[in-house]
This record gives C-alpha cells, structure tokens and sequence, in this order.
C-alpha cells in the first residue's frame, strides 16, 4: 500500500540512428496501367508525375519487404536485432485481423521477445510511428525502437479505377529510432478530421464484401481526388508550418523536405504554400515508385540518401497525410 | 467591390503564376480547360488563391460550373456584392 513505484526513465532526447528501404522488384510503366484504364502516359504524368511505380509479387509480402527494409535500418544504425526493445509496423495492407505483422517481422529479423504492434494510421502511418518511437525512447519503454512503414496497396486498388490505379504502389521503409545526445527528433504535430471519413476509403468492410448475396466480392480502395489535394496542399502546409514552430525552426534552416508522396502535384503545391526556399532538397521518389501510403516517406528519405539530396545530419521535415483523415509532421535530423 | 476589368485581371496573374499561361491571354471568352490547358488540379490552386485575393468563397461543387474565365469573374463579382 505505501510502497512507491518506480517510473519509468528514458533517454533524454531521441533521434533516428538508421534507415532502410525495400522495393519490389517488378517496374509497372504507365503503358501498363493503361492497358486497364482509359488513360495515357503523359496524363498520369502531368497529373501525378509518376512515371512509373513498383508492384510486389507474389514472394514479396508485407513481411518479407518489412524484414529486408529493418535488416538494413538496423545495420545502417549499427545495431543489432537483439537490442530492438520494440517494433511498430505502420501499415494498412497486412489483410489479418491478427497476429500483427509486427509480432512476424519481430521473430523474423531476430529480435523475439521484442515489443510488437501494427498501427493503422494511413499515409500519416510512419509520421505517426516516428512520434511514438521518439515517446518510447525518451518516456523509457524501450531503449532502441523500429518503425516500419510498409504497403502492398495493389492488393486493394481497383486496376480498372481510372482516378486510382495509377496512383498506389507498394514497398516498405524502416527507421531505427535510439538515445541521441541532442535532439534529433522534434516534437509531433498531428491529428485528425473524421468529418473528412468518406475522401479515401476501403469501399465496403470485409464482411459486407464477403457476405453479399449475389456472391463474395473484393472491396478497393476509392478516393476522392480533387477534395484531398485541397486538403493536403493547403491544410497540411499550415501543419508542416507547425512542426517547424514547433521545433523551433524555420523554412530557411531546412536541408530537406519529405512528405508523403501522394502525388507530384501535392509536393509543388505544398512547397509553395509554406514559401519553401528554393535550398531546400524536395523528396521527389514517386516518380518511380507511385504512392506508397506508410512507406512513402521512409522510402522517399532512403532515396534522398542515396542519391546524395540529402546526408547525414541535415535537418528534414517530414508530413504524412491521409485516409481518416489523419496527418502528422515533425522534423528531424537524417541519420 | 473591383470593377469586372479589375477581377479579370487579378484572376489573370493569378492564372499566369499557378499555371504559367501569359496573363493577357487569359480573357473572358477563354475556357480554362479547353483554351488555356488547366487541368482541375491547377484549378483548385486557381480557385484557393482567387478566394483569398477577392475575400470570397468558391464552394467545390460550383467550381465545375465555372467553364470560362467570364463565368468565375461573374461568379466573384456575384459573391461579392
């Protein structure tokens, strides 16, 4: 009755230690998507700037591409799986109530008996996991954390939809979130506006579908284009223009700049809204990778990394944005 | 409340920055789609700007009305009186 409990203690600051990223091997090229649709390849570029996306096959699961994704978050933070306290997958596209994705991608890299949920919180899924990372770490619930963001949304875009099949691909980024001596991470501004439910939805739930008289059918997802690029063009660029308050930074002070790759014409459309100096790297990954809802961003930052847009220590702001409606945005510093 | 001329006008460089057309193509008779190549996402940024430079709202479903630029300058000039 009187003894006292102990509260947790965490590191006093968090930052991202490493990030990995898995795209599917086969290349969709708007031909393709055309033979389905009544489109053209120069009106998907114009209207998404995707020139081509990645579809994962048969062998690449959500899984299996969260696994290769953390595997190599892990060694870029040069961190073992043993020492992975908790693992958090941000997906949307892992079709079982239960187990969680996480619990298999946990016991796959090596890393039982870490901690191991999925959150389901759209094309915000990685923004949303990264704040809870950063929580975990400095709040004590687990000392090294990864979040995965990660889709295989051609398993619920109808290929017939000429306003979404040329939008959704699939593929998976990881990002090892650990103690940092300053602050790498800053604080998340998020939320949501379920008035907004019906822009982007899976058409009818499971049992609906599955239960129908004439037979069973496959529900897709459907969107409401024009509704969501107001939303996201003008409306998430005052949320990202809190996240950089927030950390105590301006537009000025940025190296990088990632959102959710939603669409190229979101992308510019942000940019010019928060007034975002022509200095700032602008993520730009898909062009060939299409909209990947919760991987996009991890994805969007690996490929910066690659081709030298952005490096270690530049300060990012990062912005997912999506079904729910949900968003969240915070800057951080890149691994 | 700006002259029709005055509205014209501001739509025209608002036009001219979103989209890039010159500013004195963008006349009353012009289809926005047709004539001067903007496509609906083009004209959600049209519209978004035009709302803050005349003090109006441009509800989403009256936007596929606005066909011409005569038809948006006549639907701000209606909303701002």
């Amino acid at each position: 009755m009187t003894a006292q409990i102990r509260g947790p203690v965490g590191s006093t600051q968090a930052g991202i230690l490493g990030v990995g990223a898995y795209r599917p091997v086969r290349v969709v090229s708007n031909d393709e998507i055309c033979e389905r649709i009544d489109s053209s390849d120069e009106w998907i570029r114009t209207r998404t700037g995707i020139t081509s996306r990645r579809f994962a096959g048969e062998e690449e699961t959500v899984v299996s591409m969260s696994v290769a994704a953390s595997e190599k978050a892990l060694a870029q933070a040069g961190i073992t799986p043993d020492q992975v306290g908790c693992i958090l997958v941000a997906t949307v596209t892992h079709l079982y109530q239960t187990p969680s994705a996480a619990a298999e991608v946990a016991h796959k890299i090596g890393a039982t008996p870490a901690a191991a949920f999925d959150i389901s919180a759209a094309c915000a899924g990685f923004c949303y996991g990264l704040a809870l990372a950063s929580d975990m770490v400095r709040g004590g619930s687990s000392r090294y954390v990864l979040v995965v963001g990660v889709e295989r949304l051609s398993d619920i875009t109808d290929a017939f939809d000429r306003s979404t099949a040329f939008i959704f691909a699939d593929g998976a980024g990881a990002a090892l979130v650990g103690p940092s001596d300053t602050p790498g991470i800053g604080p998340v501004v998020w939320g949501s506006d379920g008035s907004q439910l019906d822009l982007i939805r899976q058409e009818e739930s499971w049992e609906d579908a599955f239960r129908r008289e004439d037979g069973p059918s496959w529900p897709h997802l459907r969107m409401e284009g024009n509704p969501v690029f107001r939303w996201a063009s003008y409306e998430m660029a005052k949320v990202a223009q809190q996240a950089l308050d927030a950390a105590g930074v301006t537009a000025e002070d940025l190296d990088v700049f990632v959102p959710h790759q939603a669409n190229m014409r979101i992308t510019d459309a942000m940019a010019r809204a928060m007034g975002l100096p022509e200095t700032v790297a602008v993520a730009r990954d898909i062009a060939e990778q299409g909209n990947t809802s919760a991987a996009s961003v991890p994805l969007a930052l690996e490929r910066m990394l690659e081709a030298g847009q952005a490096k270690s220590g530049d300060l990012a702001l990062f912005i997912g944005f999506g079904a729910g409606l949900v968003y969240a945005a915070q800057v951080a510093r890149v691994p | 409340m700006a002259t029709t001329e005055e509205i014209r006008s501001g739509l025209a460089d608002i036009v001219n920055e979103i989209a890039g057309v010159p500013a004195e193509d963008v006349q009353m008779d012009k289809s926005f789609t047709d004539d001067l190549d903007i496509d609906s996402l083009s004209m959600v940024e049209v519209v978004v700007a035009a709302e803050e430079k005349f003090g109006v709202k441009i509800p989403d479903d009256e936007v596929k009305n606005l066909t011409t630029v005569g038809d948006a300058v006549a639907f701000i000039e209606r909303a701002g009186s």
